[in-house]
């Protein structure tokens, strides 16, 4: 399905873009959280955010943060951003 | 079983427990008397204080004193109430007529500390569905005020009028916009360029906030702050500020000309809802404000003084976080937190007090000893501060 496709790839840019944050080198996979694998702080957090927004073109507002844990909660926010736009 | 809700502390309770134990706590200072604007006693020593927000110097000035002590005698130590109940006085539609006054705006709304002024009318003014854009550098306030609110929040790149116009071409057609900025940015002293950052919000319709709270007194013709420095106040919608920097007490206000302005009287809970300031506070505030209209020769020499700090430490070698002085404010970067923490104990045990701040309180992880001079520092206190620093610099090799 086209849809599964666009997930994927999504997935796979978005762990690209989390690479220059990824300073303890952690392997990304779907299920890794952004504060407790990754160790991010709320500001570098809010970088990665833009970095992605500007990938896409697109608006995440800060405010869904909050629900956004994992990798994949990232990408599936992103295709629904995306479907929405 | 209970959990011990302090549980979630215990990294910051680390952090807090490995600062190095022979240097003197940063977040533990206490002063012990208070000689002047720019002097205080500390652990039983005589130090300079070059981080304080009394830029101006008012603190000690005496026709504020006088006024705050003829309003203790005739009107009492607090209001005990809100502003719309029983805590307003005479004196603080004064104020807010002062101040009306010092921007030649129509309206002004006095709040009860500079960080209920931005919680307040950022989390009124944006509701459900309209958006906040906010500079990345932003103040915790404006960051706690964004939370309260049910806005969507969106961020730009700090002091970026282009990564704004990016963010403001994504949004929704229809939709409320608020871009928020500050003036002079507190813990690197730098200014933003409004002029750019006020026509791009024009071109997509937003309302722009100015935070002037490190800006009023010294910048633009009459100390109304950057807006006016840089000849944007009339395309700024409102500008927030504080009592507790320049105008040397404490205390918040909100300054604009937008017809319905008055209505977020009965709306803006941070408002509403906390006890008015105390006739005291009101009194010395509105003296203050009064004077800073006409106090262009004392920002001239607090101008002298940001320069020659600056300068005595760029010539150092110092890193710092401006180029040249932008504002009262002259962060000097350092590499480490523990290096930055013996310096600055070191400085304090100089006779020399700054503040030292370290993220996520400061940009882009830095670790820094921000300095910030006063219209009342002698020349002869800026060249102590600069040597002091020249001499720990060496002995730490930060220079």
């Amino acid at each position: 399905m086209a849809s599964d496709a666009n997930a994927t790839n999504t997935f796979e840019t978005i762990v690209g873009l989390i690479e220059p944050f990824n300073r303890k080198n952690v392997t990304i996979t779907p299920d890794t959280t952004f504060q407790g694998d990754l160790d991010l702080d709320s500001l570098t957090v809010m970088d990665l955010v833009a970095a992605i927004e500007d990938e896409y073109d697109i608006l995440i507002p800060l405010n869904m943060l909050p629900d956004l844990e994992t990798v994949q909660q990232v990408a599936d926010a992103v295709d629904k951003i995306n479907q929405e736009k | 079983m209970s959990i011990d809700l302090f549980d979630k502390f215990d990294p910051i309770i680390q952090r807090r427990d490995q600062l190095p134990k022979e240097a003197e706590n940063p977040f533990a200072v206490q002063m012990e008397k208070v000689l002047s604007q720019t002097v205080a006693i500390i652990n039983g020593r005589e130090t300079i204080l070059c981080g304080t927000n009394n830029y101006m110097g008012q603190t000690f000035d005496q026709e504020a004193m006088d006024a705050a002590k003829e309003a203790v005698d005739n009107f009492g130590t607090g209001t005990t109430g809100s502003r719309v109940l029983n805590g307003t006085y005479n004196s603080h539609i004064e104020l807010e007529d002062a101040l009306k006054e010092f921007y030649g705006t129509e309206h002004a709304m006095v709040f009860s500390t500079g960080y209920l002024a931005n919680l307040g009318i950022i989390s009124t003014l944006a509701g459900r569905d309209d958006y906040i854009i906010i500079d990345a550098d932003s103040h915790a306030s404006i960051y706690d005020a964004c939370q309260m609110g049910q806005a969507n929040i969106v961020r730009f790149k700090h002091n970026s009028a282009e990564d704004l116009e990016k963010r403001l071409r994504r949004l929704p057609e229809n939709v409320g916009k608020l871009v928020i900025v500050e003036g002079i940015y507190s813990m690197l002293g730098d200014e933003a360029p409004l002029p750019e950052l006020v026509a791009v919000s024009k071109k997509f319709g937003a309302s722009i906030i100015v935070d002037e709270a490190h800006s009023m007194g010294f910048c633009g013709e009459t100390g109304r702050g950057v807006a006016q420095a840089q000849g944007v106040e009339k395309d700024v919608d409102f500008i927030i500020g504080t009592f507790s920097k320049s105008v040397g007490t404490v205390g918040g206000f909100c300054v604009s000309n937008h017809p319905k302005f008055d209505v977020l009287r009965l709306v803006c809970r941070p408002y509403m809802f906390t006890a008015s300031l105390p006739p005291s506070v009101v009194a010395s505030a509105k003296t203050s404000v009064k004077q800073l209209m006409h106090a262009g020769n004392r920002a001239a020499v607090l101008w002298e003084n940001s320069r020659a700090l600056h300068k005595g430490l760029k010539d150092a070698g110092f890193k710092l976080g401006t180029d040249k002085a932008e504002s009262p404010i002259t962060a000097v970067c350092i590499d480490s937190d523990e290096v930055c923490t013996f310096f600055w104990s070191e400085l304090l045990r100089s006779g020399v007090y700054v503040n030292m701040a370290l993220p996520p309180a400061t940009p882009s992880g830095l670790n820094l000893l921000r300095c910030s001079v006063c219209a009342s520092h002698t020349p002869e206190q800026i060249q102590t501060v600069v040597a002091t620093f020249i001499e720990i610099g060496k002995k730490l090799d930060v220079i």
